[in-house]
């Protein structure tokens, strides 16, 4: 079938099956930030936006993306490196297979939630596993991230 | 793998309803979460995206909230949880995580009648309806004892009262499934009390006593439950005296 | 120092977070056929007939193999050094399936849908037999699993398969039955510890492709390259020299990737139809169908003085490898080897195993690697001990420490160089405040309880691991080093480069670190045995300081100066007496413009006699809620001596990861199967790993000793990290509750109903 999705803010236009997940669309297309852990949607590998929303590719079919937008890692190029700046300080990214969907997720977290607290920090992220790290350092990056703008000074800037 | 040969977003219910019982593997695709773990063939996948069915509708004496509505939009709704003593956030704050409550729907949530469900556990302390196109309305605890049916929820809907209620469960991890999951509605003297993933599907259970230790004692003595990988047997008859001490508890603080 | 004890942002984190293709299937070849596995649906079986004709017919079905295609040789799949401890008991494909999972038959397509749809038409006649699935029944049972004559060992392991025992071994230290007899207490208790996945993100995969030279390659997620290319060419049966393996980015391997997994089967196809192919595994498969950490049941019996001096201890671990014997006669050594040796004052030890194969998937290299388990039996029981003797845990434990200075009968001898133990403990302790905490607290609902353990675990393998590094000066005066160690997300690329800039006194951006190709890269044995920082890090400085020499001697042609005069700081080389100076970039650029000048590249490697074990302490604070028996842990505190820590963040993050899978694996990680031999836990629906919503707080510190035969004084920090919290817990919960749990996990269920399973 005939889709229209805009992908990173460009329109694309391909012929699928009608049950072709948008993970695998996406990586065709050459987003390859996009991961897949499972096959369960138990992971959170495979996160992009779906109309600005963190979803899971996974389970998502392409046809039912037809017309709407969606967003992964290397569309955020800005808010991305902002907070990467962070992660890669704390050394949180280990292995990295797990850091497209967090950040995906982290970035929408910061768009829906007002000053979080660690719990509701915790919470928003727990669908987003990582065996490497034992989270401590991704949530002191988020953290730090989330308060860059507090103390009058940006570390990201120096 | 799940395989679907044709791809269809329907203009209208009748069209979807009509596709459902031409080919009874034809299947309306939800959040499909669940659907896409199948290894089965879809000769026809119904897309209700274009029905607005993913509205939350607040009138006088209900919240009307149409099948594609995401947990997420239930867990978030401020007027639904404080008229619900917060049932539907505390169904649904555990599941898996925020992108896949994104995409899970209530619709498909409540139709497959898991017996794990969180969300029939919770619906089944309040006054619920489930509104099907071809079946008309259907009380929730008529419809998770009715057998499937080839058939559409459109909307479900919960109506306000200001009777005490809680959603409980206890799970072995954070986001594991539920290894036993309850609800209590206090009903006046009466107590209706649901537990789930016993681990088949929500039983009701109704209930008076003097005090919560007995009631949670009545409870543990009638609970049906049997044993699978997450719980034994022994131990959700135990869980269910937990938890329904632990509800009994924060009712009494509502 | 300048580059050492830094947090080090890691060379490869801006490619990670921001997504660059850099992994494995990234990698492949966009349309390269495409393999998947038809697998055995019974746990032991043998196959009559397989019909592949039907399952050939559909179009874009390139090849069906069956273990009739395959070569006929056994080998191991373990990655270890030859001549491998495992034995030679598997095929590509064999005619005997030995678990649920083994594979049948290899379908080859153009992709995976046509694989998966051919798949379903071969049909295979199995001849089934009655699996064996207890490992406590192993041994002598009537169902032998590899009863083929092919079978083959390259070591003396105290291998009978016929019993089913793949290995055996006893070690004794004086008379421990004697040394019992003399003590006030004794007791045995018997711990089990399940079968637990590594779960790293990124399941198992690899493509091969033949390169211009006619040659395999292998682009392989492992942590082995070096044994890859030595078990492809064993199971293909063509020369290493045939075969080229490499390294990108992994999605993580905590042991899991230094076993072969799928790269026999890309290789295979690929040298077979002399066409790119490519596997991925789904995460049931890698639940499935790869490797776990052992199952091990222990008994131990240990006998004290009644004021809490150990004297004795004698342990008896029975360990389950599977169906093959990866990894089984090693992992089974480190339970005692490195669980005794924490008390080293004892007058006796007696340390005996079995590992015995079963029809249950194969077990292999996790993180810890058996002295996990054994130090779950051994630090339990001196947990009960003290609790017994009414003898605060910590107390037991300064009594009875492994100290400084001292030779270890039951650690092959070794003298112990460097050792913070009692330090981290302290520390851990004051972390905590252990001192004004009971060990149990009611608070109404729930239960508190405090619970200690102590661990140590090796550096690299003595005399075994080897690992070479080569160091080349490019022009404009950056550095290239290469490396055969396997960075695969822990950092070692960076930590290496750290050590490289130290030793040239440059920054670490002007090393540029290589990842791994066996053409290319020199040997390294791999990472693995936590010896990438001690011994890969020792030829670094090795192979440096030679470079350095190297720029001194060819500084002084080119200077026309005498070498002694030189001196070089990292920027400049001057030769003060003779008033000459010149920059290393200036330099590096004359060295490769021909005329003198000479390109200076030097290589080392590096051998270590002895393996230093790193120390650690950890304290567990949890809360048992008393309705439901649901355990949270509140609070874990762990000090780390790791000798001089390299990289500050990155021996946190290695610290802070270990405990939450320490975590994991003493609260809900547990393998089942069903009574036929399937398995239970074959997706992240069933096999719960922590979420960051069950690890509470971890917090970590460290106390260094210094090592003298590390560089900088380092030891090693990957594994040991992964031991204390399932003993401390385990105690924790015990003190809450008045319940010891043996058999892991320690589940709400057993805890509620005071029941442990065994």
């Amino acid at each position: 079938m005939k889709i229209n999705i805009r992908v990173n803010g460009k329109m694309i236009s391909d012929d699928v099956a009608c049950d072709m997940l948008l993970l695998d669309f996406l990586r065709y297309h050459g987003f390859y930030s996009v991961k897949r852990g499972c096959e369960t949607s138990n992971c959170g590998l495979c996160t992009v936006w779906l109309d600005n929303k963190p979803i899971l590719s996974c389970s998502m079919l392409c046809a039912k993306c037809d017309g709407h937008e969606i967003t992964t890692l290397e569309g955020l190029k800005k808010d991305a490196e902002a907070f990467a700046y962070f992660m890669a300080n704390e050394g949180a990214e280990q292995c990295g297979f797990c850091s497209p969907g967090l950040i995906m997720n982290v970035l929408a977290m910061e768009k829906e939630l007002q000053h979080p607290t660690e719990e509701m920090i915790k919470n928003y992220l727990a669908g987003n596993l990582c065996r490497c790290t034992g989270y401590m350092g991704q949530l002191r990056a988020i953290t730090k991230y989330l308060n860059r703008h507090q103390g009058g000074k940006n570390e990201a800037d120096q | 793998m799940l395989r679907i040969q044709q791809y269809q977003k329907v203009k209208s219910l009748a069209e979807a309803y009509e596709l459902l019982q031409k080919n009874k593997n034809n299947q309306i695709i939800a959040g499909m979460l669940w659907l896409k773990m199948e290894d089965r063939t879809i000769p026809v996948g119904i897309d209700l995206s274009d029905l607005d069915l993913d509205k939350i509708i607040e009138d006088e004496k209900s919240f009307v909230i149409g099948a594609n509505v995401t947990l997420r939009q239930l867990e978030v709704h401020q007027k639904l949880n404080l008229w619900t003593h917060d049932v539907m956030k505390d169904a649904i704050k555990d599941i898996v995580g925020v992108q896949f409550r994104n995409l899970a729907t209530i619709g498909g949530s409540v139709f497959s009648r898991f017996g794990f469900s969180d969300i029939l556990c919770a619906l089944m302390c309040l006054k619920c309806e489930i509104v099907l196109y071809h079946g008309g309305k259907m009380d929730i605890v008529d419809f998770v004892n009715s057998d499937f049916q080839r058939d559409i929820i459109t909307h479900i809907i919960i109506y306000k009262d200001h009777d005490k209620r809680c959603f409980i469960c206890h799970r072995n991890s954070a986001t594991d499934i539920s290894a036993l999951n309850l609800s209590v509605w206090q009903r006046g003297d009466e107590y209706l009390i649901t537990v789930g993933a016993r681990p088949q599907k929500a039983k009701q259970y109704s209930i008076t006593g003097n005090n919560n230790e007995e009631i949670a004692n009545k409870l543990k003595a009638q609970v049906e439950c049997s044993g699978n990988m997450r719980a034994s047997k022994e131990y959700r008859e135990a869980l269910s005296y937990g938890l329904c001490l632990k509800a009994l508890n924060k009712i009494g603080e509502q | 120092m300048k580059q050492i004890n830094k947090p080090t942002v890691k060379k490869d984190a801006y490619a990670l977070l921001s997504g660059q293709p850099v992994f494995t299937e990234d990698l492949a070849l966009k349309d390269c056929l495409v393999i998947k596995i038809l697998r055995s649906p019974h746990a032991y079986a043998k196959i009559l007939n397989i019909d592949t004709t039907i399952a050939m017919r559909i179009p874009g079905v390139e090849a069906i193999f069956t273990y009739k295609d395959v070569p006929s040789s056994r080998f191991t799949l373990a990655g270890q050094t030859y001549p491998e401890p495992s034995p030679y008991d598997r095929k590509i494909l064999d005619q005997i399936v030995r678990y649920v999972g083994d594979e049948v038959a290899l379908v080859v397509a153009c992709n995976e849908e046509t694989a998966l749809k051919a798949m379903k038409l071969i049909k295979v006649e199995y001849e089934v037999y009655e699996p064996l699935l207890d490992f406590r029944k192993a041994i002598d049972n009537k169902i032998i699993v590899h009863n083929e004559d092919d079978y083959k060992l390259l070591c003396e392991i105290g291998n009978e398969r016929l019993r089913n025992i793949c290995s055996h071994d006893v070690t004794i230290y004086n008379d421990v039955d004697e040394i019992m007899r003399t003590c006030d207490i004794v007791l045995t208790r018997t711990y089990h510890t399940k079968a637990n996945a590594q779960a790293m993100m990124e399941t198992m995969r690899s493509f091969a492709y033949i390169d211009t030279y006619g040659r395999l390659s292998c682009v392989s997620s492992t942590q082995v390259p070096f044994h890859i290319r030595r078990i492809l060419s064993n199971a293909l049966e063509i020369p290493k020299s045939k075969i080229r393996v490499i390294k990108p980015r992994i999605g993580g391997g905590f042991g899991a990737k230094q076993t072969g997994c799928c790269e026999i089967f890309a290789a295979f196809v690929t040298w077979k139809l002399k066409k790119p192919s490519k596997i991925i595994y789904s995460r049931e498969e890698t639940f499935t169908a790869s490797n776990s950490r052992h199952e091990m049941q222990m008994q131990v019996t240990i006998g004290a003085s009644k004021d809490g001096i150990i004297q004795a201890i004698d342990l008896y671990t029975l360990s389950n490898t599977g169906a093959y014997g990866e990894h089984g006669s090693t992992t089974v050594g480190l339970s005692g080897h490195k669980s005794l040796p924490l008390y080293n004052h004892i007058k006796a030890a007696r340390f005996s195993c079995d590992v015995v194969y079963t029809n249950t998937m194969t077990a292999g290299a996790y993180r810890g690697y058996g002295a996990t388990q054994g130090q779950f039996a051994v630090e339990s029981i001196v947990n009960e001990l003290a609790d017994e003797l009414g003898i605060d845990p910590c107390e037991l434990r300064f009594k009875n420490m492994v100290k400084e200075n001292e030779t270890m009968p039951m650690y092959y001898n070794e003298f112990l160089n460097s050792c913070a133990l009692d330090r981290c403990l302290a520390k851990a302790m004051e972390m905590i405040d252990y001192k004004n905490k009971p060990l149990r607290v009611d608070l109404g609902d729930k239960v508190r309880g405090l619970g200690v353990a102590i661990s140590m675990q090796g550096s690299g393998i003595a005399n075994v691991d080897i690992a070479a590094v080569e160091i080349k000066l490019q022009d404009d005066g950056f550095y290239t080093l290469a490396i055969g160690a396997t960075d695969m997300g822990t950092g070692c690329d960076t930590v290496l480069a750290q050590m490289a800039a130290e030793c040239l006194e440059c920054d670490v951006d002007q090393i540029v670190t290589q990842g791994v190709d066996t053409d290319f890269s020199p040997y390294d044995t791999g990472s693995y045995a936590s010896a990438t920082t001690y011994v890969t890090g020792m030829s670094v400085v090795k192979a440096c300081n030679l470079l350095k020499h190297q720029i001194i001697d060819e500084a002084s042609v080119l200077l026309n100066v005498e070498p002694e005069h030189i001196s070089f700081d990292g920027k400049m080389i001057i030769a003060i007496e003779d008033d000459k100076a010149i920059s290393l970039q200036e330099f590096a650029n004359r060295c490769f413009a021909g005329g003198k000048g000479k390109v200076l590249i030097a290589s080392a490697s590096h051998v270590s006699p002895t393996s230093p074990p790193p120390f650690m302490a950890g304290i567990a604070e949890v809360d048992v809620d008393k309705l439901t028996g649901k355990i949270s842990v509140n609070d874990y505190v762990a000090v780390v001596d790791c000798g001089t820590v390299i990289n500050t963040n990155l021996a946190r993050i290695q610290t802070e990861g270990g405990i939450a899978q320490g975590i994991g694996m003493a609260l809900f990680e547990d393998i089942s199967y069903t009574p036929k031999g399937m398995m239970r836990n074959n997706s992240f629906m069933q096999y719960k790993i922590p979420t960051r919503l069950d690890v509470g707080s971890i917090r970590v510190a460290f106390e260094s000793s210094y090592e003298d035969n590390g560089p900088f004084g380092a030891k090693s920090i990957g594994e040991v990290v992964i031991n204390t919290p399932s003993p401390a817990i385990a105690s924790a919960v015990a003190h809450a509750t008045g319940t010891y749990i043996r058999t892991l996990p320690i589940t709400p269920q057993k805890v509620l109903l005071q029941k442990d399973e065994d």
